[in-house]
């Protein structure tokens, strides 16, 4: 399952050359996540209704490469929004993937776009 | 810009890299590393876990990325084969010359490989690296698969030996631990401690053989035995030896430093060799005409040589290294300090030994009796940091010093005092040699008022972790000190306890946790205070944990127990364990239906594993129809109410303990609490139910039932307490309630009714005054509340199951319907298991 892991890369908004039509808004839970799925990769997509801001990033947890992070809880540790896995809660910046306590890879975090109340995700390919 | 070279990857080498890059300008010292292993620098001291996990990068000091980010050259798989003291330069195994203006050897030591006859044979293995260690995996699945009940021997009983016949029953082979001397652990225990460490490790399945000089390794190319004496010989098909070290001092010697008769480095106070560029740090510098085989010292070596080559020169290492140590070896205590073992002439000992719980403690005391001067640990070192701070810094001892082993009786004052006591010199965390004055200046004077903060500040507590405890009191009793009231906040978002919170949302009717958060909090919150506040409204509103889902811990959520691979478990209530034939075969049949791997749970239910995301709501369909109703394992909240079958049935019994506990299961299923809740109800005093490990009990007696609290298994295993004797069902459900309620409105996050009561003024019998003498005039209250929570009890997974905007959570994707295709299954024993983790 390691090569997963490896399909998964980030994707800066400058690169974006597909914006993937995911889901309509209110299928969003506010301030949670949801699972899109975009060719054979699962892509979590966090609500953050307090920030007023979506953020995406790979479902697969790089801990145990299960695919759970998009039932994970958000929050925000010192200013940093996260996103803490259900399983163990490593917590990762949705800004930046970093993993926040401790020394795990980052993640790879993808560009979120709303339009027409559709929430699109960002792929370069 | 000088250049400053270090020989050696090893955990003393990373430390000097570590401690060097913090002191000095980057780009004034030009700072490159040799590691002769193909790894980066990674804990030894803990290379048993690596046979649990799996896991090598999780032993690594810092990744690789970390040299990188503080401009360190680092070449690993590239051993240093020559100095040129003349040219100032050195040479590698590739021919590679590079020059220094300080060269610091930290080359570490190899193991020590006695010159017995057959030693080179097949299957013999030596404890030292994470490739050692591969190798001796590698052989023993080989011979797992040709041998039966394959035995492997351990050639020494040290501390090392011991770690390596954990890791060599880790691998399933049967282990044999042989020692010259008459003793385990010859260098720090003595005779007494370590017979009790020996019954201890040998009742865990680990052989040992004393006293036993091997005279040769027997096999024909590869190991089948040891043999000792002419008729004396061991059977084992691997052996792994761990005998001592050696240190790896010969490019020391090639190159002319003085040298120990028996090996070493020899250095000074300032760890320079007899070379004025050159130091030797760690287990290869002859120090007091000493090798020093533990971490700290090896540390503290390093901070001394950085100090001395970037001109802080009055940094030199103490004259005398303590050699305590304190460890867990197998699961099991074992610490020394001091003189462990003392001569009659310079004092006297007291000696407390209790074999049958595997306990040693001996302290050594001076004929006056006002100082410590050292002692042994076996079994139970809790009070290992605090007599080591005696020690070290010959504080005096109370009256019966007898009590710093045995504790308080009879009520005299308790004899540690506080770690305020301690001079501002004493050293707390050894690892990173951070005194206790420094811990209290940066709490006063820099701000650092939490113990994450301490140790971002200082590194206490970072390394082996034990001063945790200590550390954690300074910074409360600083605190205390100036004046602070020390917070047991929530997390960042929230400066107040959850007893705060919750009489909070009780008084401002709050029922959301934005409002919450908006009103008293900061942020946005966290996964910490998040599901702590969605089991505070629940415990006032009884609101279940469908309405703000976000807020709840995932198990929450999904109203089911995450599992392995993200599938999740059910599990019905089956009140008291009580089950008709007809519920077995409907569990049965939905079970099979789904492909469920099924098994009995310790809280007498059925626990259905392996269920995916969307078949959740459609398993609960079948079961609510079937008469079942959610069983709450997945929550933070009351989980079974175990049964022994009683006077129903039971010869013995004295009361219907099933008909009660199933009245009990009821009465409080659904209420969410700070952590889960376990009750049981035993029919007479043989206790079968096990009511007294549960938080709470009952058991039946002559006259009535005695109400037992307080209690659980758990990793700190604790009985419950008395609460009240011979009392009937009612008074004894009566106090029960006020008993959770109080807890429940009191306890800090995730914290069992045990250890409430540990830290609760007055203990338990606090709480027999507040339950049944009402000294706090809330009971009526209790009672309403508790009433309040009765009342409103409804079966969540119906209202999910019949609510459709609610079952529409139940998919994996939010744009497709099918199921998630990476969870994989494998068969075992005629159902199915997850596939294990890479």
């Amino acid at each position: 399952m390691i090569s997963n892991l490896n399909t998964y890369e980030v994707v800066e908004s400058e690169n974006v050359s597909i914006w993937f039509k995911a889901a309509a808004v209110v299928k969003f839970p506010k301030n949670g996540g949801a699972c899109v799925k975009y060719k054979d990769k699962q892509i979590a997509v966090f609500n953050f209704t307090r920030e007023g801001t979506w953020y995406a990033c790979q479902n697969l947890c790089p801990h145990k490469m299960e695919m759970v992070l998009s039932r994970g809880m958000i929050g925000e540790d010192q200013g940093v929004p996260k996103v803490a896995c259900p399983l163990h809660k490593n917590s990762f910046s949705l800004k930046t993937g970093k993993h926040l306590n401790g020394d795990l890879d980052r993640i790879a975090t993808y560009p979120v776009k709303i339009e027409d109340g559709f929430v699109y995700i960002g792929f370069s390919e | 810009m000088k250049t400053v070279i270090v020989v050696g990857n090893g955990m003393v080498g990373y430390k000097f890299c570590e401690k060097f890059v913090a002191k000095v300008d980057q780009g004034s010292f030009k700072l490159i590393v040799f590691g002769e292993e193909p790894r980066v620098a990674y804990d030894r001291v803990h290379l048993s876990e690596y046979f649990e996990n799996g896991d090598a990068e999780r032993l690594s000091m810092a990744p690789r990325e970390w040299y990188q980010e503080n401009n360190i050259e680092l070449f690993t798989n590239e051993r240093v084969t020559d100095i040129h003291r003349n040219s100032k330069t050195i040479t590698t195994l590739s021919e590679k010359t590079f020059n220094y203006d300080y060269l610091v050897l930290a080359t570490g030591s190899s193991p020590f490989v006695p010159q017995i006859n057959g030693v080179d044979k097949d299957g013999v293995f030596v404890y030292r690296t994470i490739e050692d260690l591969e190798q001796t995996l590698a052989y023993a699945e080989k011979i797992k698969r040709t041998v039966q009940k394959p035995k492997a021997a351990i050639l020494g009983g040290g501390l090392l030996g011991l770690e390596a016949a954990k890791a060599v029953m880790d691998m399933g082979l049967e282990p044999h631990v042989v020692e010259f001397a008459p003793k385990l652990m010859p260098r720090q225990l003595d005779t007494r401690s370590s017979k009790v460490l020996q019954v201890k490790l040998e009742s865990m399945g680990i052989n040992i053989h004393l006293s036993k000089a091997t005279n040769q390794i027997l096999g024909n190319g590869h190991v089948i035995g040891m043999e000792f004496g002419e008729d004396d010989v061991l059977n084992v098909d691997m052996l792994v030896i761990s005998a001592g070290i050696r240190p790896r001092d010969e490019l020391g010697k090639s190159c002319g430093l003085k040298m120990g008769t028996r090996g070493g480095i020899v250095v000074d106070n300032k760890m320079r060799t007899s070379d004025p560029n050159i130091f030797a740090i760690g287990e290869i510098a002859l120090y007091n005409q000493m090798i020093y085989g533990l971490v700290a010292p090896g540390y503290e070596m390093a901070g001394v040589a950085v100090d001395q080559i970037i001109g802080l020169e009055a940094t030199t290492m103490a004259a005398e290294i303590d050699m305590s140590t304190k460890l867990k070896l197998i699961g099991v205590d074992v610490a020394s300090f001091g003189t462990p073992f003392m001569p009659a002439e310079k004092g006297h000992s007291i000696i407390f030994e209790n074999k049958t719980e595997s306990l040693y403690k001996r302290i050594n005391v001076s004929h006056d009796g006002k100082r410590l001067l050292g002692g042994i640990l076996v079994g139970d070192a809790k009070d290992y940091n605090m007599l080591l701070q005696m020690y070290l810094n010959e504080m005096p001892l109370p009256k019966n010093p007898e009590n710093l082993i045995l504790g308080s009786r009879s009520g005299e004052d308790v004899s540690f005092g506080s770690a305020m006591d301690l001079p501002d010199t004493a050293v707390v965390c050894s690892c990173e040699a951070v005194s206790k004055g420094q811990i209290c200046c940066s709490v006063k004077e820099d701000g650092h008022e939490s113990l994450k903060a301490i140790a971002k500040a200082t590194k206490a507590t970072t390394g082996c972790g034990g001063c945790k405890p200590m550390v954690d009191d300074l910074v409360k009793e600083t605190l205390k000190s100036l004046g602070k009231v020390v917070k047991e906040s929530v997390c960042e978002h929230f400066e107040y306890s959850r007893q705060e919170l919750y009489d909070i949302v009780k008084l401002m009717k709050i029922e959301d946790y934005d409002s919450l958060l908006d009103e008293v909090g900061k942020g946005h919150g966290c996964e910490v205070c998040k599901p702590a506040v969605a089991s505070i409204f629940a415990s006032i509103y009884n609101e279940t944990a469908n309405r703000q889902e976000t807020i709840q811990d995932t198990n929450d959520r999904f109203l089911a127990n995450i599992q392995r691979n993200g599938t999740y478990s059910v599990v019905p209530r089956v009140a008291a364990g009580e089950i008709t034939p007809k519920q077995l075969l409907a569990i049965g049949r939905i079970a099979q239906k789904y492909d469920l791997y099924t098994k009995i749970t310790g809280g007498q239910r059925i626990d259905m594993f392996g269920a995916q995301l969307h078949e959740l709501p459609l398993i609960w369909e079948e079961l609510i129809a079937e008469g079942f109703e959610t069983g709450q394992a997945y929550g933070k909240s009351l989980r079974t109410v175990k049964s022994c079958v009683g006077s129903t049935w039971c010869r013995y019994g004295m009361d219907e303990s099933v008909t009660f506990a199933i009245d009990i299961e009821n009465r409080y299923k659904g209420i969410r609490s700070p952590h889960k809740i376990k009750g049981g109800v035993s029919g007479c005093i043989r206790e079968c139910a096990e009511a007294r490990n549960k938080d709470f009990g009952f058991i039946a007696v002559e006259g009535g039932w005695n109400v037992y609290i307080c209690g659980n298994g758990g990793a700190n295993p604790q009985h419950a307490q008395l609460l009240a004797e011979k009392v009937d069902k009612i008074t004894a459900t009566k106090y029960v309630d006020r008993f959770l309620m109080y807890y429940i409105q009191t306890a800090p996050p995730l914290t069992r009714t045990a250890a409430w009561l540990d830290k609760l003024d007055g203990g338990i019998d606090y709480v027999k005054d507040v339950v049944i003498n009402d000294c706090l005039g809330i009971a009526d209250q209790l009672d309403k509340e508790m009433q309040h929570l009765v009342d409103t009890y409804k079966c969540e997974w119906k209202e999910a199951v019949e609510n459709p905007e609610i079952r529409a959570r139940y998919s994996h994707f939010v744009n497709a319907e099918e199921a998630d295709d990476s969870i994989e299954f494998v068969s075992l024993r005629e159902q199915k298991m997850p596939k294990a983790w890479v």
